[in-house]
């Protein structure tokens, strides 16, 4: 044991026992922990000082469902977009497709391929935020590199200054595809039953044409950059496949007719942990398939599968735990929608054993492969005749009663649910964001990095970054539940002995 | 060399849009951060509560804090950035006025509650589990912190020595108001650091602002096609552009869509609510009781549109029978 940890053990079994004598008086928690941030995990030892339990908490809860109540279902998408100053396009996009369903209106040809444009642009840059800024440089940097270089500054210096630039500018154009359409890029309002508010000039259409061949070019970039600094290090493959960052579970995506991958709209289908197919169905249908678990340690709820029933926090054959986002999107389609990401998808699969992909850090390079597929798609969009339609949007003329949308977030399915009186004023909302579902994985995969990583009482000091790789490969957009941005959730470590008295407390840096 | 004026920035209950505009804005104005030492961003920088807490009082110059005020831990972290800054900036509507958090002033804590853990659609569970405070499992104990029953804007709980409005702001007035700090070049304490004009004046629609406008009914956005050119109110359609700031660009009307008042109202208005409720129900046509009633039947929120962002810090702030704190 080294003396720092020595130090802390003698200090906290000295606690232990001083409490001990005052009737086993409990330690309390400082508040310093929860005024750190919006994670918190909290480890307790055994006897022999390995890892007995840990538990990842979300300490907030904004109730959007509840203050939802009253609203006319049409501000619902700019309402819900202030879940999420990250991803409120996702939010934006998911309560408009349930005000087409409340009112069951189909949004008109033009209407529906610009809210694909706008949706594919933002899948782009969100996915580019997280590749260069967020959770990439663990990898472009790499894992072991000094926390102070682990940052886009960190990627800068390793792709060049050039590159850096190029990822930022590309990032701002593509934002203003969401701009132009939805007004404002953080909360756009361009979302109305029927269609879309705004329709493109063709004056300004050549500008956008431009703008997506240089997307793909990016995109197609972004890729390369990923084989020449993680996949021809053969550490860092290793690192991806081996078992502590390996959870065997569903997974869920959506797919259109053919099963090939969509980010906009489709069925939703799962696979199970061998990747056979176990079910696949309308939107309409998800409270049939999606239930939430409550536990008291964590305002964050924890999804399952619902005809499975809730079997704790396991993984294999027995488990009713579901993964989201671009790795379990890979698994439970059968294939991309566009040529090029299709192509990277065949490599990404023969490189990582077939499908399905349990390794969770793969989500880094599979969220690569969907860049690809929202350039393609933005291409294809912006080249369609009909995108510069006047014909944008429908009146609806339905009597509403309950709607129902679903869009695949940068961070996986997101559910948006309204019923309303016949005024169109919401009577009751439901919302599942894309972390929940994977949270009960998110959760099983820090116990598993702590378990694998503390041993006799022993805390390695490469413990919070490797906890928070497996978290950070998620995305985890806890901000949806809290409001941290993904990839940088601050996050304190508390670590107990076997007397439950707080050994050591592991800030983040 | 000067030591450059240390800058923080914060976050307390919102969703990190704000967040987002002050990164659309870093390239922009590296002139800007270059002057700075940025001493306390968790969003993006490793310096944490200790190393604030580690400072003598007063010596960050400015803190910009974003996010409504809802549980005890942002309340103290409110409390302890005061102490720390020259400047206590309330950033974005959150911090300004409450925010679209503060809507949720009209329902209880236990509502609230109640619903999410035990009543959704897709909830399971029969034994009505609820996050604890403090849970204990086998003598290991978590804890977690406690919601108020309110939402607060910032200087419902301490002292603020200016605003920059908006949901988000815009990255052009964030630079501005930066500049303005920098530069000691500040209008009086209290003050929002937006143009003090209706947004009206900014909107590619003002010339076609009715002067004189009766209301014989009014349209829900997605109940008519929407004229791209037309001032909203000529079309019937409530935008809150008179009683609403101007220094967003008229964003939103730019998309073609109505403005909902994020930028709070101008200097000269007490409750921009209020201000826009009595402008538009003097000029509803109709004089008797009933048509009055048919035309307001097209405002079936009128807290949700005179006060979207702005609950928590108006004449209303919340509804009568909950406790304060």
């Amino acid at each position: 044991m080294n003396p720092a940890a020595q130090q802390a053990w003698n200090e906290g079994a000295a606690r232990a026992n001083a409490a001990y004598q005052q009737q086993r008086r409990r330690y309390t928690i400082d508040p310093i922990t929860r005024l750190e941030g919006h994670g918190k995990i909290d480890i307790f030892l055994n006897d022999k000082g390995d890892v007995d339990r840990a538990y990842m908490q979300v300490p907030e809860l904004r109730g959007f469902e509840v203050f939802s109540i009253g609203r006319p279902a049409e501000d619902m998408p700019q309402i819900t977009s202030r879940i999420c100053g990250v991803c409120p396009t996702a939010h934006h996009m998911a309560a408009t497709k349930a005000l087409d369903d409340l009112y069951k209106v189909t949004p008109t040809s033009a209407g529906r391929k610009i809210r694909e444009l706008v949706y594919n642009a933002f899948m782009l840059e969100d996915h580019a935020l997280h590749v260069y800024v967020l959770g990439g440089p663990d990898f472009i940097v790499g894992p072991q590199a000094p926390a102070a270089e682990r940052n886009i500054v960190g990627v800068i210096q390793k792709v060049g200054l050039e590159v850096g630039k190029k990822v930022i500018s590309m990032r701002r154009r593509v934002r203003e595809i969401i701009s132009y359409f939805g007004g404002k890029v953080v909360h756009p309002v361009l979302g109305l039953p029927g269609g879309v508010s705004k329709a493109l000039d063709s004056a300004d259409l050549p500008k956008f044409q431009e703008l997506a061949k240089d997307s793909l070019e990016f995109a197609l970039f972004t890729n390369q950059v990923f084989h020449d600094i993680v996949l021809k290090n053969s550490d860092y493959v290793k690192l991806i496949t081996s078992p502590d960052f390996t959870h065997k579970t569903y997974y869920m995506g959506m797919v259109d007719e053919k099963n090939r991958l969509n980010f906009y709209d489709g069925l939703l289908r799962v696979v199970d942990p061998t990747g056979k197919e176990y079910a696949k169905f309308p939107v309409q249908q998800y409270r049939d398939y999606v239930a939430e678990h409550v536990e008291p340690w964590s305002y964050m709820k924890f999804c399952y599968l619902k005809p499975l029933g809730w079997q704790g926090f396991d993984e294999g054959p027995k488990s009713s735990i579901y993964a989201v986002a671009p790795l379990a999107r890979l698994n439970a389609s059968d294939s991309m929608a566009t040529p090029q990401a299709q192509k990277a998808a065949e490599e990404y699969f023969k490189t990582l054993g077939g499908k399905p992909v349990h390794h969770t850090l793969a989500n880094h390079w599979a969220r690569i492969v969907e860049m690809i597929q929202a350039a393609e798609r933005i291409l294809e969009l912006v080249n369609d005749p009909e995108i510069t339609s006047k014909d944008i949007r429908l009146v609806p003329t339905q009597k509403p009663s309950l709607g129902i949308g679903v869009v695949e977030a940068p961070r996986g399915t997101l559910f948006h649910q309204y019923e309303t009186d016949d005024r169109g004023i919401i009577t009751r909302a439901n919302m599942i964001v894309a972390t929940q579902n994977n949270a009960a994985r998110i959760a099983m995969s820090v116990e598993r990095a702590a378990k694998g990583l503390i041993k006799g009482g022993q805390v390695s000091e490469g413990l919070l970054n490797m906890v928070e790789m497996a978290f950070r490969a998620y995305d985890p957009c806890l901000g949806c539940a809290t409001h941290s941005l993904p990839g940088h959730l601050p996050l304190a470590v508390n670590l107990y002995n076997p007397e439950r008295q707080l050994l050591r407390q592991l800030i983040q840096k | 060399m000067p030591t450059k004026p240390k800058i923080g920035i914060y976050w307390c209950a919102s969703c990190g849009g704000c967040e987002e505009t002050v990164v659309d804005l870093a390239e922009d104005i590296l002139g800007v951060v270059e002057k700075v030492d940025i001493v306390f961003w968790p969003v993006a920088m490793d310096f944490k509560k200790h190393d604030v807490e580690a400072l003598p009082d007063k010596s960050l110059a400015a803190t910009l804090l974003n996010g409504a005020i809802r549980s005890s831990e942002q309340e103290e972290m409110a409390h302890m950035l005061r102490r720390k800054s020259q400047l206590l900036v309330a950033y974005g509507s959150c911090a300004h006025t409450g925010g679209i958090p503060g809507l949720s002033n009209q329902f209880s804590r236990e509502h609230m509650l109640r619903y999410v853990y035990e009543e959704t659609p897709t909830i399971s569970n029969d034994q009505k589990i609820r996050p604890q405070l403090k849970f204990q499992e086998q003598g290991r104990e978590v804890c977690l912190p406690e919601l108020r029953h309110v939402v607060r804007a910032l200087d419902q709980v301490v002292e603020v020595d200016y605003y920059i409005p908006g949901c988000p702001p815009t990255p052009r007035i964030t630079q501005a108001a930066l500049g303005a700090i920098l530069e000691g070049k500040l209008p009086p304490k209290g003050s929002v650091l937006a143009p003090d004009i209706a947004l009206c004046n900014e909107c590619p629609r003002k010339d076609t602002k009715p002067t004189n406008v009766a209301f014989a009914e009014f349209k829900r956005p997605h109940q008519k096609l929407l004229d791209p050119a037309l001032c909203f109110l000529a079309q019937g359609v409530i935008c809150m552009g008179p009683s609403t700031r101007c220094g967003c660009e008229a964003q939103c009307t730019k998309g073609n869509m109505p403005c909902t008042g994020c930028f709070g109202g101008t200097g000269r208005v007490r409750d921009q609510g209020a201000k826009m409720l009595s402008s538009l129900c003097s000029n509803i046509e109709p004089r008797d009781e009933e048509g009055i009633d048919q035309v307001l039947a097209g405002i079936p929120d009128p807290v949700g549109t005179f006060y979207r962002y702005g609950l928590a810090k108006s004449l209303l702030r919340r509804k009568v029978d909950l406790p304060i704190s």
